[in-house]
């Protein structure tokens, strides 16, 4: 059954028969192709020229092409080359074959440098895109948020309070064990190197200003970003995907009132009390270290910490909260929401929201810490 | 109920599934000859999708034997398995294409994996496959997103049959079809099984299939095969579902 396949030449008068034999299937495709390309050479040789068949033991979709490529190959050379033996078994499946029209139209993408260019040119350009975007999201969210203000019936409160359990409850966990680490290592690094001065004490000092204001904020969006801005594209793109989004608009819902208002509201939620909660933890861990490793007692240290700090660092800190939830959100729904077709793209899509989710945190801190220089808190 | 077949393509023989306690498949029985076009219908959840997706190894079985091609699937190695999938094509109920992939590289794949194969004779094949399940060498370069219902399920098809098949498992291959789009589709299943000589075990819901593409008929009921055999047998059985499927206000308007 499977004899390796052949394309014998016999002359016959002033014609030529090919005749084919053994197995021509995918599995020789690659002896089958060169014998073919050989015969195609052929081509225009003899006043007449047939292939013959009738040996051929199997056939499938592949061999059946080759011989119709020999066949309109050798037909290019001016004289009809015909198929001679086909059995009936096949015959349904040549003609099948010969009903494909020629060439496909292969595109060919090749990397040129004007072709880089406007790929570049095309990420700047979309860069004002992006921005826009974003500002036309926060609108609708604040004017779905009016919205609901009218009409307090259509806010969602079991689905904000849904979210408000998996982005803060569900969260609480790993933010405070993150953020307890990071105050021990703060603390650690302090000692090690402020006793070089004899100013151990100091390490505390450092410790508050620095998670209250600005580590335990910072820390704290930057894992929301990863944990729940990453969740909120998933979910809104999947729902994309599968028209989810569309049946709610046609059954007159707003989808910015129905799943990103309360998306918001818990996310904006969520922040204040987990930055809190992890500044508390990492004042906590960095107590600890101070007592064990710099011996600096508990009373000494709260003694110390409240001297070091005022009420102003923890303000700063809580007030920057809610408006970096607010970025992630928004930046998360808009990525949701630009989900196309295929999963490739909830992919893209989630990794930009992860990626510019981060980086615009950073810049708000950044803008944050210079507004409140400016007003001396 | 079912007779030993000797050129039996597919042996299923005393399988059963559950889920849970809820037992789906209870010691079922069943025979696909080769060459034959074989129409598997029952009602909503009696576990027809669980039947295709155990016999091709997606569900796990309590108990039973099943062979495909003479291989017993689970006695097989797993390189005995892969040479027995890879003469086997699926067509899933949403058509399951690769939404990253083109037309193009979703027929394309199982080829380049199993076969080394030049990329002028891989286009070409491709075209060739798109032209046998009738659609055009220009759907080529798009995603599945940016294609109709019915193409997506063309295109499966198309793939399913990319590498040359002898048994093709269809999943309700013309739901969400519109009539006319459907017809066309059991005509394309039987040109096929005609020129490349398939085996097609196709789950069904639309009697218009069963009348027009299907060989034989196999009923699913209560865990076990009810009924199997011809358009006629069917109609003339007496099991009350049967009688109610084939005599009922759609099958008279079908049978017109």
């Amino acid at each position: 059954m499977s004899a390796d396949p052949t394309l014998e030449r016999i002359a016959q008068g002033n014609g030529l028969a090919l005749c084919a034999a053994g197995s021509w299937t995918a599995r020789f495709a690659p002896v089958l192709e060169k014998m073919v390309a050989d015969a195609e050479k052929l081509r225009g040789s003899r006043p007449n020229i047939f292939i013959d068949v009738s040996q051929v033991s199997k056939l499938d979709t592949f061999g059946a092409w080759l011989i119709e490529r020999l066949r309109r190959s050798l037909t290019e050379g001016g004289i009809e080359a015909k198929i001679a033996g086909l059995s009936a078994n096949y015959s349904s499946l040549v003609d099948e074959v010969r009903r494909v029209k020629a060439e496909p139209v292969v595109q060919a993408r090749s990397v040129t440098i004007t072709g880089m260019l406007e790929q570049i040119g095309r990420s700047v350009a979309g860069v004002g895109g992006t921005l826009v975007g974003l500002i036309e999201m926060l609108g609708a969210v604040l004017a779905a948020a009016g919205h609901v203000l009218i009409r307090p019936r259509g806010f969602r409160l079991t689905s904000t309070v849904h979210h408000l359990e998996q982005v803060c409850w569900r969260a609480v966990p790993i933010v405070v064990l993150i953020t307890f680490l990071i105050g021990c290592i703060i603390a650690q690094q302090g000692i090690f190197h402020f006793r070089q001065f004899g100013a151990d004490i100091f390490v505390v000092d450092m410790l508050g200003v620095l998670v209250l204001r600005e580590i335990g904020v910072l820390l704290v969006a930057i894992m929301v970003a990863g944990r729940s801005g990453s969740a909120y594209t998933a979910e809104l793109g999947s729902m994309k995907m599968r028209e989810e989004i569309d049946a709610l608009r046609t059954m007159g819902f707003d989808p910015i009132e129905v799943l990103i208002l309360p998306r918001m509201l818990a996310l904006v939620m969520a922040l204040p009390i987990l930055a809190f909660l992890g500044a508390m933890a990492a004042l906590y861990g960095g107590g600890l270290v101070a007592y064990l490793y710099g011996g600096v007692e508990p009373e000494a240290f709260l003694l110390r910490l409240r001297d070091a700090i005022s009420i102003n660092h923890f303000i700063v800190g809580l007030i920057k909260a809610p408006v970096m939830a607010a970025v992630i959100g928004i930046v998360a729904c808009v990525e949701g929401l630009a989900v196309q077709g295929s999963a490739e793209s909830l992919g893209q899509h989630t990794t930009s929201s992860v990626v510019k989710g981060i980086f615009l945190v950073i810049v708000m801190d950044g803008v944050f810490a210079i507004f409140f220089a400016s007003i001396g808190m | 109920m079912v007779g030993e077949i000797s050129d039996a393509i597919i042996r299923v023989r005393d399988i059963t599934v559950q889920f849970g306690k809820t037992r789906i498949l209870d010691g079922l029985n069943l025979d696909v000859k080769r060459g034959e076009i074989l129409g598997f219908v029952g009602p909503s959840g009696a576990g027809k999708s669980v039947l295709t997706r155990t016999i091709i190894g997606l569900v796990p079985k309590v108990a039973g034997r099943i062979e495909v091609f003479g291989v017993d699937l689970d006695k097989a190695s797993t390189a005995e398995r892969r040479g027995v999938e890879r003469r086997w094509g699926v067509l899933f109920q949403q058509g399951a294409l690769f939404s990253s992939l083109t037309v193009r590289q979703n027929i394309q794949f199982p080829v380049r994996e199993y076969l080394n194969l030049s990329q002028r004779l891989l286009d070409e094949v491709m075209v060739a496959k798109l032209g046998m399940v009738g659609l055009k060498p220009e759907v080529a370069d798009r995603f599945p997103s940016e294609l109709s219902g019915g193409m997506i399920k063309r295109v499966a098809l198309a793939r399913a049959l990319a590498l040359d098949p002898e048994l093709v498992f269809l999943d309700e291959p013309t739901s969400g079809l519109d009539p006319i789009g459907a017809g066309d589709f059991d005509e394309l299943v039987r040109t096929l099984q005609r020129t490349l000589g398939l085996t097609v075990f196709m789950v069904t819901h639309d009697l218009d299939s069963l009348y027009t593409a299907c060989d034989r008929i196999a009923v699913l009921g209560n865990g076990k095969i009810i009924a199997a055999g011809s358009i006629a047998d069917m109609q003339a059985s007496q099991h009350p579902w049967l009688q109610q499927y084939f005599h009922g206000k759609r099958a008279r308007a079908v049978m017109g």
